[in-house]
């Protein structure tokens, strides 16, 4: 190198530049690790397609009707999607970026904290828009016919991830990376099994059922599955559920984060 | 502006529960120039430097960092400074020119991102996961991420900790080059012969103050006294070479016919030590003059006995 080539010459960049630059990179790892896109995209398809072909939980259809399983199925896989996404790869990646050290590098590099934030939640729904062309094309190929207004499909995605978003980094920000990973695996895996994704609410006693309602994944599920297969407007319960959740996990996860 | 330091530390005191890790620590750094913060583990150099870098609130004291308050003005002060922690700092799944691009692109002014990659070595690096980077990999890696926002001021904690002599020497180089250029280097090493190549400014670090500050030269000349040796004819009567040489100075048999003087060191002294023995009869069949060097220094500042 030539003889002022390190002449100071400090500055940021734009600040939409670096969030640009800062989703990219994001968005870049997440779909770069294995386990993540095992998380994401492999387990919601694989149980999309096959539990539309094989009659392993029997769904309540509608009577009469020419409801295909699929309709039962694809709003619960894709409240699945949202979770995957937003609280279990999320609070992995972050639980990692933590340990290694990048949160704390980042933090003396230009880029503000509320930036990078706003980088993972870009990062989160621009996976969440892939996740979800996917599994609706699976789910159109097996013969789902969606209902109901796109817009109320959109404004629940919206918080339920804002929900499962302020969970994720809550865990992160305060368990070790290990502890972590294995607590959103968990989580995952139970909130798959009893919050109304695959295995419809009804199958619980009445008593179990009323508490696992209150779950953000039900809320999702249960939300998607009114508007798409019923047709129906917003469902402001599940809207309620899922406000109260977003709000209690972000404001947790603001008072509670550890950068290092 | 040119007048006022880089870095000003009045009194800093900074805890960890019971622990005083920082115990009233001064320094000033000078723009443009290389300063190394010199001290055995445990010593409160890191502390120092992550206070300097905003990351730590002091417990007490005042820190100034290009004229800012770190924690208050951060926002103003973070483009203007680089940062090398001692480890880690990149994602486990990124490739290092992947992340070495990412953060020119935080900057307005970056380096030429290939050049820098080239004169570190790190194209190399290829598409290999940051985690499964040698650590001098990481390393050169992270001494990159410092500078590539082209800084008025850069933090290297332990840049040379577990490099080959290969990539020290292109380290020093580096550093070198940086302080040529106008840029401000604080590092934190305990090889003192690192400080003593590249540091303008040495301060000795020790339980969390500054026990000695100044340049390697300094450092050497005045904060130890050097050594005269020579061997001769067991039992000397070093009575009379005593009275001889100037108040201060000392003399002692070190083990038969083994002998040392130690004091100021000077041609007089020499003189004064070569006619005394030819009064007495006295061949040296050895006379060596010691200067002491910033590892004796260090060493007799800060003990000698190992540190947890």
């Amino acid at each position: 190198m030539s003889a002022g080539t390190f002449t100071p010459a400090a500055g940021a960049a734009p600040v939409s530049r670096m969030i640009l630059a800062q989703t990219a990179l994001e968005t870049r790892m997440l779909l770069r690790n294995g386990e993540q896109l095992l998380l994401t995209v492999i387990i919601p398809a694989l149980l999309l397609v096959l539990f539309s072909a094989v009659d392993i939980v029997t769904v309540p259809l509608q009577e009469g009707g020419a409801e295909k399983s699929v309709d039962f199925l694809a709003p619960g896989i894709l409240a699945l999607a949202v979770m995957s996404t937003a609280f279990t790869g999320q609070a992995i990646a972050t639980g990692f970026d933590r340990r290694y050290g990048v949160l704390k590098r980042l933090g003396a590099s230009p880029l503000p904290r509320w930036a990078l934030m706003s980088a993972k939640t870009l990062s989160v729904l621009v996976t969440e828009v892939l996740q979800i062309a996917l599994l609706t094309v699976i789910a159109l190929a097996l013969g789902w016919s969606p209902h109901g207004d796109p817009l109320a499909v959109a404004a629940l995605i919206l918080l339920g991830t804002a929900a499962f978003s302020g969970l994720g980094l809550l865990m992160a920000g305060t368990l070790k990376a290990e502890a972590t990973l294995a607590a959103a695996n968990l989580v995952f895996l139970l909130l798959l099994v009893g919050g109304g994704v695959i295995v419809p609410m009804e199958k619980f006693p009445a008593a179990v059922q009323s508490v696992l309602g209150l779950l953000p994944i039900s809320a999702l599920s249960d939300g998607l599955r009114e508007v798409l297969r019923h047709g129906s407007g917003l469902p402001w319960g599940d809207v309620a559920v899922l406000a109260a959740w977003a709000v209690l996990g972000l404001g947790a996860a603001a008072k509670l984060f550890r950068w290092e | 502006m040119s007048n006022d330091p880089a870095v000003e530390i009045r009194g800093l005191v900074k805890r960890y529960g019971p622990k005083t890790a920082v115990d009233g620590l001064d320094l000033t750094v000078r723009k443009a120039s290389v300063t190394a913060v010199l001290g055995p583990n445990g010593a409160g150099k890191t502390t120092t430097v992550e206070t300097c870098e905003g990351y730590l609130r002091p417990d007490a004291g005042t820190v100034r960092v290009l004229g800012l308050d770190p924690v208050a003005q951060a926002e103003a002060l973070r483009p203007r400074i680089g940062v090398m922690l001692q480890s880690g700092g990149v994602y486990s799944g990124a490739r290092a020119v992947e992340m070495l691009r990412h953060m020119a692109r935080l900057y307005a002014h970056p380096l030429d991102v290939d050049v820098l990659v080239e004169r570190l070595g790190l194209g190399g690096c290829g598409r290999t996961a940051y985690r499964r980077l040698s650590g001098g990999q990481q390393q050169r890696l992270a001494l990159a991420m410092a500078v590539v926002g082209r800084p008025e001021l850069v933090f290297l904690d332990e840049p040379t900790a577990g490099l080959d002599p290969q990539a020290r020497r292109a380290t020093w180089d580096l550093v070198r080059e940086l302080r040529a250029d106008g840029v401000t280097v604080v590092l934190t090493t305990h090889h003192m012969d690192e400080a003593e190549q590249l540091a303008d400014e040495v301060a000795i670090v020790d339980a969390g103050r500054v026990i000695a500050h100044g340049s390697p030269e300094q450092l050497c000349r005045g904060g130890a006294e050097n050594t005269l040796r020579f061997t001769g004819r067991p039992a000397l009567d070093l009575g009379s070479l005593l009275k001889a040489l100037p108040d201060g100075t000392e003399a002692a048999e070190l083990t038969a016919g083994v002998y040392r003087v130690t004091g100021a060191v000077d041609p007089q002294l020499l003189a004064t030590v070569a006619s005394w023995c030819a009064q007495h009869g006295v061949m040296p069949s050895s006379l060596s003059v010691e200067r002491h060097s910033l590892e004796d220094v260090f060493l007799e500042l800060t003990g000698k006995e190992l540190r947890a």
